[in-house]
């Protein structure tokens, strides 16, 4: 039985979902590009406000399908501020490159992405969390290969739909296994029964998260279930990549974090020796890789490989910090990829977007405030001081020594310094005076466009110098 | 505060500076110099006016992250205080070297300048760990853009080199800070990044040696100890001629601060335990860089390797733990940073005007440039240890000193001297007398270049002569610190849990 309070705790998706068939209204009463983009950023502020609106004091749990508590409003908030960045750099994108039809579903889509990514960060139970994930999968499969006259992206998208499913059809038989095991399929019902250890039993359930871990760790590319990622970042249009690698990736994560939790899962020590070689093998793996790039879009997505891997190094040092550090570095993380592929899109000349490491070279005495902030992000992606990222690697780090996890700290801090050179050499590239002149965006940069980038620009840095609010406020979530 | 201050006047020249470089060339070198000569003033003022009897001169502290306890403490004692002298002093020099060499992209090379003349403010004046790393790190990346922007030839390698070598040393450092951080707050219950409060940690013997070489990895790499030296020549011949200066003279020094100040007071046993390879490290660099400086062709290169030989003599003296050395060592930075200065801004001025540095190119320059010849004439004697002159003092102390601590290591070292000579004249022979190879017409120092060598060479001169003002300063500093580590190191196995 839905009460008042179960509906007003759902507040944000119910504007959401809501918006979402206003929006397809007016599409249907008029088609225009402009009402659609406003549509959409008036529900994706509306569901934002609401959250803050309705923040709550104390968890209200919905049946074992949803608990709403200050954690998962945290991450709808950060959904719904990604979201509505995307959504702003959608419009740059769409206006400037690609054809005058069908502009409107592209806005549809990205609202049933970030509702799909709203209800996962809440959902406290299988059934919820895969509905979640599905509608979130569905979405991004389209919004992938959207622009289907690009060379690459209905690849992308097949490929993301085959990996995808896929991934989801071993997700789902993961959870089966365990509700094969534990007849239950709450997060918080696998604490209450946890088979006798030694039993039969034990390796169904450890094979079920096995096979839970491998889904999860495709959505968040973690090695080995990493290959994808650089095809499809690549693929699908900057915002698109944006959407993907801060809403999804992060929705992923909370999941993630919020299962181990309330499943209590950190007992299981073959599952962390597990984590841990997958966090070691990201770290590094990612990085490696990462060296060669000169497509941007590669490089930031390999990057994020290696940065999910950190992540993965407060994950395994549970709860209290462990939590803390992600969510932190999670936050710092999506602030910077937002700046970084809204960047991206602003710098774009064409449909071909500016991915190569020779399009911006020079970029600095060309475009001085772009690429300043450019240069922002990638230091704080590479954790240099001053930077949101240098105060979430601390964060992380403070985790994992706490914890003493040695061998997580040493791999972080040798794959950080890999990782450092090659974002020195986008920001070297930047700096020089010989490229060659690559025409970059002739139309004239987008004033909001520019005002949002600087305001992201401005948090990454603020983040880094005044970080005590941000760690007080994830401190209070759990 | 008035610390503080100094640092945001610094990062906020260096914006201004960028900012201006829009409308004009010449403004941002004169906003870059106004900023750092009201620094040397402010630096000055503090100098001259500070009450000599307490340990810290100025003493500022306020909340940054209160969740990990991380405060931002600044504070200065004698030792800071000449570093930030040294600091402010070189800090003009190197915009006055700059003014006439660099003709590129000058607003944003005035930006990264001051920014790491911020950096470096920062590390001498912290005394809370995590924002001690902070500024470490701050000065890097502007460090690495001066290479790589402004640098000769082989510049991109030269400063990949430089940052992987710092930046990994570092992060040694910064696992190093946690671990103390958090062995300091279980056995307290305070999680404090404090120097005062960690100081006195109880640890055990394993624990405190590892961590301790955490600290040291990054500051034995910075100070260029030979297994770990290999990025220096490249780095500072490769640098701009101001990058240069502040390598040799602030960067390699913020090493030797780092020991002084937090690895000997933090972990006193654990240093004691590994002196004897420290002096070794050193007298090995002594005598390695000594050869290879005097195998040098490039002239610059020479000069580099010139820094590796006397930092050497730095950690000999440190790891001697006794006040004489310390002293020595103290005064060996000043008079290291103010020689090898010289030498290299007299190489950038040389290079300027003939484009090479090649040796074999050069030869019986002093009729063409007097000035330039007496003024390489003095710092090559200031280097190879003249009496009169600063490094002398601080080289007798330092041999005197770690003679007491052990005499073969101390005999070796010696020999240090005679390599000096040989390398030292090897200069003079080679660049001012000799043959003349080659019929070069080139002006000799002007006005601006004879000021900065002549502000030079005052100091230079001074420091031989009025050692004093320098003990003086750092005397308690060094009392403190030599007795904390003896008196700690000697007591009987207490920290044994």
């Amino acid at each position: 039985m839905i009460t008042g309070p179960d509906i007003r705790s759902l507040l944000p998706i119910e504007i959401l979902a809501g918006g979402m068939v206003i929006t397809m209204l007016v599409v249907a009463l008029k088609r225009n590009h402009t009402l659609t983009f406003i549509c959409t950023l008036i529900i994706l502020a509306a569901a934002f406000l609401s959250v803050l609106f309705v923040w709550p004091e104390t968890p209200h749990a919905i049946g074992d399908l949803f608990l709403i508590d200050r954690f998962g409003y945290y991450f709808q908030a950060l959904v719904l501020l990604s979201a509505f960045v995307v959504t702003l750099f959608s419009q740059i994108s769409l206006k400037n490159f690609y054809p005058e039809k069908r502009k409107s579903a592209y806005y549809l889509l990205l609202l049933l992405a970030t509702v799909g990514s709203a209800t996962m960060v809440i959902s406290t139970h299988f059934i919820s969390f895969f509905i979640g994930l599905e509608i979130l999968n569905i979405s991004l499969y389209t919004l992938i290969s959207y622009y289907r006259e690009r060379p690459k992206a209905i690849e992308a998208g097949l490929k993301y739909l085959i990996l995808a499913a896929m991934s989801s059809a071993i997700l789902l038989f993961g959870m089966a296994l365990i509700y094969a095991v534990t007849g239950t399929l709450s997060f918080t019902g696998l604490a209450n029964t946890p088979p006798l250890p030694g039993s039969s039993e034990i390796v169904i359930l450890i094979a079920g998260i096995g096979l839970m871990i491998t889904g999860m760790g495709f959505k968040l590319a973690l090695v080995p279930f990493h290959m994808w990622a650089p095809d499809i970042y690549e693929g699908a249009s900057s915002p698109v990549s944006a959407f993907i690698a801060s809403v999804s990736k992060g929705a992923m994560m909370a999941v993630l974090l919020r299962f181990f939790m309330m499943a209590n899962l950190y007992g299981f020590k073959q599952i962390m020796l597990v984590f841990t070689v997958i966090a070691i093998l990201s770290m590094l793996t990612g990085n490696l890789l990462a060296l060669r790039q000169n497509n941007v879009k590669r490089m930031l997505a390999y990057s994020s490989i290696a940065h999910f891997g950190y992540v993965l190094v407060a994950f395994i040092a549970g709860k209290g910090m462990g939590v803390q550090a992600a969510t932190f570095y999670l936050t710092a993380y999506i602030i910077t990829i937002l700046a970084a592929f809204s960047l991206i899109t602003l710098i774009s000349q064409s449909d071909n977007e500016a991915i190569d490491i020779e399009d911006y070279a020079g970029l600095f005495w060309k475009k001085p405030i772009l690429a300043t902030i450019f240069s922002i992000t990638l230091l704080s992606l590479a954790g240099i001081p001053l930077t949101a990222g240098f105060m979430g690697k601390f964060y992380l780090l403070t985790a994992g020594v706490g914890k003493g996890n040695w061998l997580l700290a040493f791999t972080l801090v040798i794959s950080s310094v890999i990782g450092l050179y090659y974002y020195l050499r986008f920001i070297f590239a930047m700096m020089r005076t010989d490229g060659q002149n690559f025409p970059i965006a002739s139309h004239p940069s987008s004033l909001t466009g520019l005002l949002i980038l600087s305001l992201l620009g401005a948090a990454v840095i603020w983040l880094g110098v005044f970080p005590a609010w941000l760690v007080s406020l994830v401190g209070s979530l759990t | 505060m008035i610390l503080a201050w100094t640092i945001f006047l610094l990062m906020g020249t260096g914006l201004l500076a960028w900012l201006v470089s829009r409308w004009s060339d010449t403004l941002p070198r004169i906003i870059s110099l106004a900023g750092t000569l009201l620094f040397l003033g402010i630096v000055l003022y503090i100098w001259f006016s500070h009450p000599a009897d307490q340990q810290w001169i100025i003493h500022y502290t306020h909340s940054w992250i209160p969740s990990f306890g991380i405060r931002i403490t600044l504070a200065e004692d004698g030792l800071s205080l000449l570093m930030l002298l040294l600091t402010a002093f070189l800090g003009v020099l190197s915009v006055l070297v700059s003014w006439k060499e660099i003709k590129t992209r000058i607003g944003f090379f005035h930006f990264n300048l001051l920014f790491i003349l911020a950096g470096i403010t920062g590390v001498f004046v912290s005394l809370d760990l995590f924002l001690f790393y902070f500024s470490w790190e701050v000065m890097l990346i502007p460090m690495y853009f001066l290479i790589s922007i402004w640098g000769y030839e082989n510049r991109t390698y030269a400063a990949g080199k430089f940052f992987l070598f710092t930046q990994a040393s570092g992060l040694l450092m910064f696992l190093s800070i946690l671990g103390l951080y958090f062995v300091h707050g279980r056995s307290t219950g305070m999680y404090t990044f404090d120097y005062e409060a960690l100081k006195g940690t109880l640890m055990s013997q394993p624990t405190a040696f590892l961590l301790m070489l955490g600290f040291a990895a990054a500051f034995l790499v910075k100070l260029s100890t030979v297994p770990f030296h290999s990025w220096l020549p490249d780095a500072h011949t490769q640098a701009p001629t101001a990058g240069s200066v502040l390598l040799a003279g602030l960067l390699l020094k913020t090493g030797a601060y780092g020991l002084i100040r937090f690895v000997l007071p933090l972990f006193p046993q654990a240093s004691h335990q590994f002196a004897p390879a420290a002096m070794i490290l050193g007298v090995v660099s002594i005598l390695y860089g000594a050869k290879l400086a005097y195998a040098q062709t490039d002239l610059k290169r020479l000069v580099a390797y010139i820094s590796v030989s006397h930092m050497g003599f730095i950690l000999l003296g440190i790891y001697a733990f006794n006040q004489i050395a310390m002293q020595g060592v103290i005064m060996q930075m000043v008079a290291h940073a103010i020689s090898t200065s010289g030498l290299f801004i007299m190489v950038g001025v040389l290079h300027d005007r003939i484009q090479t540095r090649e040796i074999g190119q050069m030869g019986g320059l002093w009729t063409q440039v007097p000035k330039m010849g007496a003024m390489g004439l003095l710092f090559v004697l200031a280097s190879l240890g003249l009496p009169g002159l600063g490094n002398f003092i601080a080289e007798i102390l330092i041999l005197t000193g770690s003679f007491m601590a052990s005499k073969i290591l101390t005999g070796i070292a010696a020999l240090g001297f005679i390599a000096a000579t040989l390398y030292s004249l090897r200069i003079m022979q080679k660049v001012f007398y000799g043959p003349v190879l080659k019929k070069w017409e080139i002006a000799d120092f002007g006005l601006r270049e004879m000021i900065v060598m002549g502000s030079l060479a005052i100091v230079i001169i001074w420091l031989g002569l009025f050692p004093n003002s320098i003990f003086n300063a750092t005397q308690q500093m060094v009392r403190g610190v030599i007795e904390q580590v003896n008196i700690t190191a000697n007591m009987p196995q207490n920290a044994n849990r």
